[in-house]
């Protein structure tokens, strides 16, 4: 590990204004082209005459009135007091999987033969997009196990409500719908697991963890019978623990007549290591923007990429990409399809990227980025276990590419709890670590995910950052607690107005009516 | 292709000494004793059948781009393809902010770390309040389809009721997405999704039907304008009325491209707006540059029964200073799961940072002068392209940005046309024969400010070329 030296890290600061504040009547940051006069001397001069009354605008917008180099000033300046994964350490996000999304792959997306691709072109003018995305179809195939794959979801939890449509439409096809109309899940598995079914009509089963950290078993037992429709789960968790009964659990779930889906979003543990088929599962989902190196994008554009077996095939959305030997083809003629989870066929510039970093790592490089991932959380995992305060809940102590930590003994002994942890780390130019989604079962959790990308210094420094933490905790909790101290803003007030319709301002009208107590 | 171990630039502990001394520090010998729980029956033991490593980064390019060159594209050839994602300008300002690495590379940080990208996104959606007319718009979701879905289902749960009524021209990709939120019959949760007839003259919705079919059930009206078709809805004002007299929500469609020129659904009794971003500054991408908004009055009920995302803006303790941070986050999935609203996730983040850059760009004057343009092009267009013999323009003028033009007279397929257009590097206009079977053999034009006139008249030109007779074999092109 040897000595860490911590950065004196201070954010750019810009005291930048609210856009809608930087209007000068009379700027403009572009112009727009205008009708010709040819045109204009064919269809009239004025365009309102093609608006019925009713449906002509009244007044202008009040947008800004800004010039070209304020706008992108502003908006820069405002990307500085961004700390983004390419610059800061991004172990911090756990269940994010930030992996270094490599540059090669933007020149790729840029090129006009992405960037300016209409989705409903001709299929023969759109053979390399259905090439790209026919073959990483056959990469995710191979990794998974499964036979079939969609790339239409925009996100992984549109994967999680694709399983949850194909499920209802395969009980529908066999006439059991309206009988299996329950969903199981876990507590610790990803909230669109619950969420996704339940929007797609289901009732939902949560089971908990006991001791070891994972359910029972027999909660499984317990929980199936012929109103099951399936269940749809996280392995390994997000504790990291990962469930060693995963196989028994599908049989259970089979043998009530239900389909087993399994939630990968974050399949970097088990690159090459482990595949849901082989556990039984009917289907699965990878994030591309996480375990596939697409960049996260301030939340998206992103793929969720749903995989499943042969039976469950004919229930995909359409158009399903299909390879006839010598050119690749949209197939809208599947009558069983659910239908659509999105417009068009997929985020094709986020598919290209993943396509693009399966080929540069190749069969052993996947399960090396798996590998290394493992063995960076694991090396953490024994610093951070040393640090004052800092614990790992639950009997079972193995994990894999994550782990889910409590600060609960510190919040005892300090008063400070992970919410503080979180607003003081960020001053040594770490990302603020994701503490856990709801409900916080792991009291003051906190969890780090140090995927491939990170080097050992760079593991080390975070843990020292956590250290600092903790020291400062103990000896001295109020830098803590009024932390930050170094970021692009002073600490925020008010925020109880978050639950305040009173108070709450959502667009900068609201503002000005509820806030500023200006008229429009 | 070789096997002999190497260490990948994305990946530095790969380096062997780092690897032991790492495994060494942690007290295992080889690195396959780290997959301990995983049970030795779950594991894989082959080879993935995937293809590579490509090793360097200059090789991987060049293969990246010999298989992307087997694409056409919308700069290369002249296109009029629109139908969902459309073809506008995006200035190079915005793909400057978009593509700096910070936000590309940004995701979850919070309201410190991420102050900008906070900030960023309050202000697109402040930007799109002023166009839609609302105290309220959300941070928005993978597309315009998803979104119509959400809404649909919003208005259920707001009105108790489990009816809603889409207008037949609402695009069919986003009926289809929006029909898939519906569940089906059998389940408790059902929701019936019907749709209205269209004025076969006008295009707009045919108030007679609505009538007919809105009754105390019907939870939402959802008509577009303009209308997939293109046709400007110039009832709204009605549809508002008649949706709220039957107890129903009205959920407006909208372009936000067209606010320049059209009435916002703030003026016309809409209570929730939803439509596209990418006609905002997000280029095609394939279908990948899609996001869908959502506004609606600032009223507790309507923010309650939202899933998607809200932030607020608030004072820091340093004066003149501001902070962000999400409203409610416990009604959403990521609080409640399965007990919140629907579910939220990763969707458009990154273009709402184009949308914003793009608003703040274009002003109101610069808005007010698209919607002129396209307004006066597409009419222009509209006029030479039916007066090709065998080619007529259904519904008539009062139209934005699309048009159907009809190619019956001509004894051709829009299919063979289009064929015929590509030789001549021509996308012509989306084929509506298999979503809109009664409108015969017609294609749906887009014309925006990136059409010149000169532009339009190749495309009447080879257009007029291309509308002739399938030969008698039966072959189209």
């Amino acid at each position: 590990m040897g000595d860490v030296k911590l950065r004196g890290y201070r954010s750019a600061r810009w005291d930048e204004p609210l856009v809608m504040d930087m209007t000068v009547p009379g700027e403009r940051g572009v112009f727009v082209p205008l009708a010709e006069r040819e045109v204009e001397a064919a269809v009239g001069a004025d365009s309102a005459a093609f608006v019925p009354e009713s449906a002509r605008r009244a007044g202008i917008p009040a947008l800004p009135e800004i010039s070209q180099h304020q706008v992108l000033r502003h908006y820069l300046r405002l990307s500085q007091q961004t700390m983004g994964m390419d610059l800061a350490s991004d172990i911090s996000e756990g269940t994010c999987t930030m992996k270094y999304s490599p540059k090669a792959h933007e020149d790729l997306c840029r090129m006009p033969q992405m960037a300016e691709v209409h989705p409903l072109q001709d299929e023969e003018t759109l053979q390399g997009a259905l090439q790209i995305y026919h073959e990483f179809r056959s990469m995710l195939c191979a990794i998974s196990g499964m036979d079939e794959v969609t790339l239409q979801g925009g996100g992984g939890a549109q994967a999680a409500y694709t399983n949850a449509c194909v499920v209802r439409a395969y009980h529908a096809a066999r006439g059991e719908l309206a009988r299996r109309d329950e969903m199981i899940t876990t507590i610790f598995s990803h909230p669109c697991d619950a969420a996704a079914p339940a929007t797609a009509g289901f009732k939902v089963v949560t089971l908990r963890p006991d001791e070891r950290g994972y359910p029972p078993l027999d909660a499984l037992k317990a929980a199936v019978s012929e109103r099951t429709a399936g269940v749809m789960i996280t392995n390994p968790e997000d504790t990291g623990i990962y469930n060693p009964d995963i196989d028994k659990f599908v049989e259970v779930v089979h043998e009530a007549g239900g389909l087993a889906f399994t939630d990968q979003a974050n399949a970097n543990a088990v690159l090459g290591v482990a595949r849901a088929r082989d556990a039984g599962f009917d289907g699965c989902h990878f994030n591309l923007h996480k375990t596939f190196s697409s960049p996260h994008a301030c939340a998206g554009p992103a793929t969720g990429a749903y995989c499943c077996s042969d039976e469950l095939a004919p229930f995909l959305p359409v158009p399903v990409v299909t390879f006839d030997g010598s050119s690749f083809h949209l197939d809208y003629d599947r009558p069983q399809s659910i239908g659509r989870v999105r417009e068009f066929y997929g985020n094709l510039p986020v598919i290209l990227r993943s396509w693009a970093w399966c080929l540069s790592l190749g069969p052993r490089g996947l399960r090396e980025a798996s590998e290394v991932s493992v063995l960076n959380n694991n090396y953490m995992m024994k610093q951070l276990l040393a640090v004052r305060g800092v614990s790992m809940p639950y009997t079972e102590k193995r994990r894999l590419d994550q782990v889910r930590y409590s600060i609960e003994q510190m919040t005892e002994e300090t008063g400070v709890t992970c919410f503080d942890f979180q607003d003081r780390q960020v001053d040594f130019g770490v990302q603020s670590v994701w503490l856990s989604h709801h409900p916080y079962v792991v009291p003051e959790p906190f969890t780090p995910e140090p995927c491939e990308t990170y080097s050992k210094e760079d593991l080390d420094y975070w843990c020292e950052t956590a250290r600092q933490v903790s020291k400062e905790a103990y000896e001295d909790p109020e830098t803590v607690k009024t932390a930050p101290h170094s970021q692009p803003i002073a600490r925020m007030k008010g925020i109880e107005a978050v639950e305040d319709p009173a108070k709450w301002a959502m667009t900068y009208r609201a503002y000005r009516r509820k806030i500023k107590g200006e008229n429009e | 292709m070789s096997e002999d171990y190497f260490v990948h630039p994305y990946i530095p502990n790969a380096v062997p000494e780092t690897k032991e001394a790492m495994l060494r520090e942690i007290g295992k010998e080889d690195a396959l004793d780290i997959y301990e729980p995983i049970p030795d029956r779950l594991r894989f033991k082959g080879a993935l059948d995937v293809p590579g490593p490509i090793h360097s980064e200059a090789e991987l390019k060049r293969h990246g781009k010999s298989v992307l060159r087997k694409n056409a594209d919308c700069d290369a050839y002249l296109s009029f393809l629109g139908a969902g994602v459309w073809q506008h300008h995006v200035p190079a300002a915005v793909d400057e902010v978009v593509n700096r690495a910070e936000f590309v590379s940004a995701y979850d940080g919070m309201y410190y770390t991420d102050q900008g990208k906070w900030q960023a996104k309050w202000e697109y959606a402040s930007q799109l309040a002023e166009l839609v007319d609302y105290d309220v718009v959300t941070m928005p979701f993978y597309d315009w389809g998803t979104v119509l879905g959400l809404a649909l289902r919003m208005a259920s749960r707001i009105t108790g009721r489990r009816r809603v009524l889409c207008a037949a021209t609402t695009g069919p990709e986003r009926l289809t997405v929006a029909r898939t939120m519906c569940p089906p019959a059998e389940m408790a949760a059902h929701i019936a999704l019907e749709t209205v007839a269209y004025d076969a003259a006008t295009g707009g919705l045919d108030l007679d039907d609505l009538r007919a079919k809105l009754s105390d059930t019907t939870a939402a009206v959802y008509v577009e304008t303009p209308s997939f078709l293109g046709a400007i809805e110039s009832h709204c004002p009605e549809i508002a009325a008649l949706a709220h007299d039957a107890g129903a929500l009205f959920i407006a469609g909208a372009d936000p491209i067209s606010l320049g020129v059209l009435a916002a659904p703030g003026s016309y009794g809409a209570d929730i707006a939803i439509g596209p971003i990418q006609p905002l500054g997000v280029h095609l991408n394939c279908g990948g540059g899609l996001g869908g908004y959502m506004a609606f009055r600032d009223e507790p009920v309507y923010c309650g029964e939202c899933p998607l995302l809200l932030f607020t803006v608030l004072d820091t303790e340093r004066e003149g200073e501001y902070a962000f941070a999400e409203v409610m986050e416990e009604r959403t999935s990521y609080g409640l799961r399965d007990q919140g609203r629907d579910w939220v996730g990763t969707g458009a983040g990154l273009w709402t940072i184009a949308a914003a850059v793009y608003m703040s760009l274009m002003g109101p004057k610069g808005f007010q002068e698209l919607g002129d343009t396209i307004l006066k092009r597409s009419h222009y267009a509209a006029g030479k392209l039916a007066a090709v013999p065998g080619v007529k323009q259904l519904f008539g003028p009062g139209f934005f940005k699309e048009f159907v033009l009809n190619l019956d007279g001509g004894g051709t397929t829009v299919r063979a046309v289009n064929a015929r257009l590509r030789e001549q590097e021509i996308f012509g206009g989306y084929d509506l024969s298999a979503q809109f079977p009664e409108l015969g053999q017609s294609m749906l034009v887009c014309v925006t400010e990136v059409h010149t006139k000169n532009d339009i008249d190749r495309f009447t030109a080879a257009l007029a070329e291309a509308v002739r007779p399938a030969t008698s074999d039966g072959k189209e092109a």
